[in-house]
């Protein structure tokens, strides 16, 4: 949907950049992903777009795609408005995104992928004959101009990583795209790989096509992209032409927040070792990873997203199976094969996703809360109903969860208070290890500190605390101890968080 | 969903509303005494009835009953319309007569069209018959517990399914293992137990057997669902196959039948209340499996994990042992039912239970369980079937024949659902 924007847009004309976007703002309940963020791409260019949260990255993403609509702001292609209502809208305007999860369909080979949806058909228009010919014509044009040598009836499946993205950016240039959305384009190639994908970038560059590369990796950045624009807490912090930033710069432009009042102080020494991982491994995410807990302490694990924290602790509470590595809790080795061996030992994990791996949305506060607690809770097969609702309504009202009854279904509470349902089932259960995932994502800010008094509370108890946190005043606030992953490994720890900054713990995650 | 029951037994109760002939020993005691009470203390009586057992048994009935309180009996007449004729006219000869007492069916004869000007002599003869009374047939006792009695196998078999369902899967197979299980049980009670011979102790053994071999085939595809992460649609479409193949081998394509008359105790008895036995068995079962569901940690899992299986397993469930149980339990009851089934009918056939899984998925299904799992009740399931049954015997009761009532079936569940999920429109989004 083109339409010409009178006044502004006859301005525009002259000196109008290939993409502008104003003001773009977005939210979610209980996040505000895009809070009117500005970006602009000229023909040919190659921005950097590095990005704090996953939230923002992902929808900014969506929005130019078309899967999301923005609630506030303009977009403009070449000086023309452009609202953009769904994902073909995008494409006529020359549009492409390449997501991480590509999209192609596993089973068709590269020419049938490419020409998905835009096939070319011969005969009287739209009887649907596929002009094969012409398409295999055309299909080992891109290839080569792509300098990919596969097999177009191959099924994509059965490609490289390398040659998936191959096939995706050639689908992009059939679909006449001029702009380019890519998304961590590099985090699964090998080296050579991402040389190659760098010489196709050149070429596309020299070609016209403006590109958005959204990486987290400095040095690709420097290698490739023209100016670098940064994006934090869903807004604009700042952008500028490569050749003029430094490492320096850009953890300095990272790191956003200062630390604020709410994080209550705690006054806890720790004591002995209680969980100690050694040597823990899985593939690519997860690589010789070793840390220990102690009692009373809160140990935070940082560093980017995709950094390998969140699949560190669903190793350790057994939600996946480990490679290589031991666990120790108190001094006896655990087994840990699944999560129902892991909670019977003493370890709870709040999971990432609430609500996809911490409730069950249909069921009330009360079955979930009882969910983990049922070998407590039960006698002979039978759950002791009376039992779970009373421990339960406890619970309701010392974590002060916000619900009309324990039979309410978890659906219909908040953000923060379901975190304090999931909060809860741990507690009822005694666990003497916590491991906390982004506890406090998408939780409101008073229920925020009322979750980090109870983790307090909980250190003061002398349980041990591991939490994975991308919130760096959170991590600086709240932990005794830091530890920074990058690339599946654990790349700096930083001894006493007291004396820490974000530039520090910035400058390891980079790594 | 119970509210549909409701109104489906309000409509056959209208639609069915007609006159009530009675002809049991009650009817007869009534007009013996209507008979003696209408025609003095000695009153001569003809009794004539169509020559049928149930009408002999009344004859008889009522024969005795005034031969009793001092009346003459003149003829009990059993047979056709000639044979009354012949009666009157010996009767009209002979002594005369103060009454004839006929029944609902013998009353239409015209040979009593008009007494008075037929045989003079039999001017001021009666013709007496039971009272009749207006009653809906859907609503008769004998009715009721046809449709329970009907729905019973499905009844049980939607249990399993019930629990396969809420874990978000599917068992296709129950249908197959009712024949695979009326199959073996019949065959070991001719080859092991003694044929037309068996007794309690090896028809029981028998019994177990057949629902053994069909938990053993539940317990084969759960494995292959939960080791191999086969999709329950393939995995029991599979067991399908092979328990109904499995049943014909075993059968040799015929039917078992060489079964005691004693086997027919648990599908045709009633020794409880007059409720026949199968009836009796589906409503414990029922009420064992409501308190699985509601009240026991096995049922508290089922929801979780078919609510949101990775929560439930990062909280400890053990998500793998549950979904497998939930196909044991499934093929057991599907080998009750099976079992069931044979003593019914008396027999073992690979024939039975085609279909079935289809109307148990549909019991489950109107009875408000979601087929993406986490969501239903042993009740709403209990509701289902008898919707499914009622609107059967409904439809036969107003004399709709079979093919229109498929129709009517397949639109009534389809309504069913739709109703259920414009209810919980604002939900799904």
């Amino acid at each position: 949907m083109l339409t010409g924007k009178d006044d502004t847009g006859a301005r525009r004309q002259h000196a109008a950049p290939l993409l502008e976007m104003r003001g773009i703002q977005k939210s979610f309940p209980g996040v505000r992903a895009l809070r009117g963020v500005d970006l602009t791409l000229g023909a040919g260019e190659v921005l950097a777009l590095v990005v704090e949260n996953g939230a923002g990255k992902s929808t900014l993403m969506k929005i130019l795609g078309g899967a999301q609509r923005p609630e506030a702001g303009r977009i403009f292609i070449s000086g023309n408005e452009l609202a953009i209502r769904g994902p073909q809208d995008a494409r006529r305007a020359g549009v492409a995104v390449i997501y991480q999860e590509f999209n192609l369909v596993p089973a068709l080979g590269a020419a049938d992928n490419i020409f998905l949806g835009q096939e070319l058909v011969r005969g009287a228009g739209r009887l649907g004959w596929i002009d094969r010919a012409r398409q295999r014509q055309q299909v080992d044009q891109l290839l080569a101009r792509l300098s990919l040598s596969i097999d177009p009836l191959v099924p994509c499946r059965e490609l490289s990583v390398a040659q998936q993205q191959g096939v995706e950016i050639a689908k992009a240039l059939v679909a006449g795209a001029r702009i380019l959305v890519m998304d961590e384009p590099t985090a699964a190639l090998t080296a050579p790989e991402v040389e190659a994908l760098h010489a196709v970038i050149r070429d596309l560059s020299r070609a016209g096509v403006g590109i958005i590369y959204v990486s987290h990796r400095l040095e690709e950045i420097a290698q490739i992209c023209h100016r670098v624009m940064v994006l934090r807490d869903g807004g604009n912090v700042g952008e500028a032409p490569t050749a003029e930033v430094g490492r320096a710069d850009l953890i300095r432009m990272m790191v956003g927040r200062e630390l604020t009042e709410e994080f209550p102080r705690r006054h806890v020494r720790p004591g002995a070792p209680r969980l100690v991982v050694e040597g823990l491994c899985r593939g690519k995410a997860v690589q010789k990873v070793s840390l220990e807990v102690r009692a009373g302490e809160v140990l935070a694990l940082t560093g980017l997203v995709g950094s390998g924290r969140t699949e560190t602790l669903r190793l350790i509470f057994g939600a996946d199976r480990r490679w290589a590595g031991r666990i120790t809790l108190d001094g006896k080795t655990l087994a840990l094969a699944s999560p129902r061996g892991a909670i019977a030992a003493g370890i709870g994990l709040l999971p990432e996703d609430r609500k996809t791996q911490g409730l069950v949305l249909g069921l009330s506060v009360r079955k979930n809360f009882g969910l983990p607690n049922l070998p407590r809770l039960s006698r002979g097969g039978f759950v002791r109903q009376g039992e779970e609702r009373r421990a339960c309504t406890e619970y309701i009202s010392t974590l002060q969860i916000r619900t009309p009854s324990s039979e309410t279904a978890v659906r219909t509470l908040s953000g923060g208070n379901q975190q304090k349902v999931v909060l809860a089932k741990w507690l009822a259960r005694g666990c003497e290890v916590l491991l906390f995932d982004e506890p406090t994502r998408g939780v409101d800010v008073g229920a925020k500190v009322e979750i980090y008094q109870l983790i307090n509370s909980l250190a003061a108890e002398g349980k041990a605390i591991l939490m994975v946190s991308s919130d760096l005043p959170e991590v600086l606030g709240m932990a005794d101890r830091i530890l920074v992953m990058h690339d599946g490994r654990i790349t700096g720890e930083i001894p006493d968080a007291a004396h820490a900054t974000q530039e520090m713990i910035m400058e390891l995650a980079f790594a | 969903m119970l509210w549909v029951l409701l109104g489906l037994c309000l409509l056959f109760t209208v639609l069915t509303w007609s006159e009530q002939h009675p002809s049991g020993p009650a009817a007869a005691d009534a007009l013996a005494a209507d008979i003696l009470r209408q025609c003095g203390k000695a009153p001569r009586v003809l009794v004539a009835v169509r020559e049928q057992p149930d009408d002999a048994a009344f004859a008889a009935r009522v024969a005795t009953r005034l031969a009793a309180a001092g009346a003459t009996v003149v003829e009990v007449v059993k047979g056709e319309p000639r044979d009354a004729r012949g009666a009157l006219e010996r009767a009209a000869a002979g002594g005369g007569l103060e009454c004839v007492a006929v029944n609902s069916a013998s009353a239409e004869w015209l040979v009593f069209a008009d007494l008075a000007r037929d045989y003079p002599a039999l001017a001021t003869t009666k013709l007496l018959q039971p009272k009749s009374y207006f009653w809906p047939n859907f609503l008769k006792r004998e009715n009721l517990l046809n449709i329970a009695n009907q729905i019973s196998v499905i009844a049980i078999l939607a249990i399993g399914m019930t629990m396969v369902i809420i874990t978000g899967g599917i068992d296709l197979s129950v249908g197959s293992l009712i024949a695979l299980a009326s199959v073996t049980a019949a065959v070991l009670v001719r080859d092991l137990a003694g044929g037309v011979e068996a007794g309690p102790t090896g028809m029981l053994l028998a019994g177990l057997g057949g629902i053994a071999v069909a938990a053993a085939a539940g317990a084969f595809s759960g494995l292959m669902i939960v080791c191999f992460g086969i999709p329950p649609f393939i995995a029991t479409l599979a067991m399908m196959l092979v328990a109904g193949g499995t049943a014909s081998l075993l059968a040799r394509g015929e039917s078992v039948y060489q079964l005691p008359d004693s086997f027919m105790w648990l599908g045709r008895g009633a020794d409880f209340l007059g409720l026949p036995n199968a009836v009796v068995l589906m409503l414990l079962l029922y009420f064992v499996a409501h308190v699985v569901m509601t009240r026991m940690t096995l049922g508290r899992h089922l929801l979780a994990l078919g609510g949101n299986r990775e929560a439930a397993r990062l909280s400890g469930v053990p998500v793998s042992a549950v979904v497998l149980l939930a196909y044991v339990l499934s093929g057991a009851l599907a080998g009750l039912g099976g079992v069931v089934m044979a003593s019914q009918l008396k027999s073992g056939s690979p024939n039975y239970g085609q279909m079935y899984e289809l109307y148990t998925i549909a019991a489950v299904v109107v009875g408000g369980t979601s087929l993406a799992g986490g969501e239903g009740s042993m009740l709403g399931t209990l509701v289902g079937a008898l919707i499914i049954a009622v609107i059967q015997n409904g439809m036969n009761l107003v004399g709709i024949e079979s093919y229109t009532q498929r129709v009517v079936l397949g639109a009534v569940i389809l309504a069913a659902v739709l109703l259920d999920r414009l209810r919980h429109r604002n939900w799904g989004g």
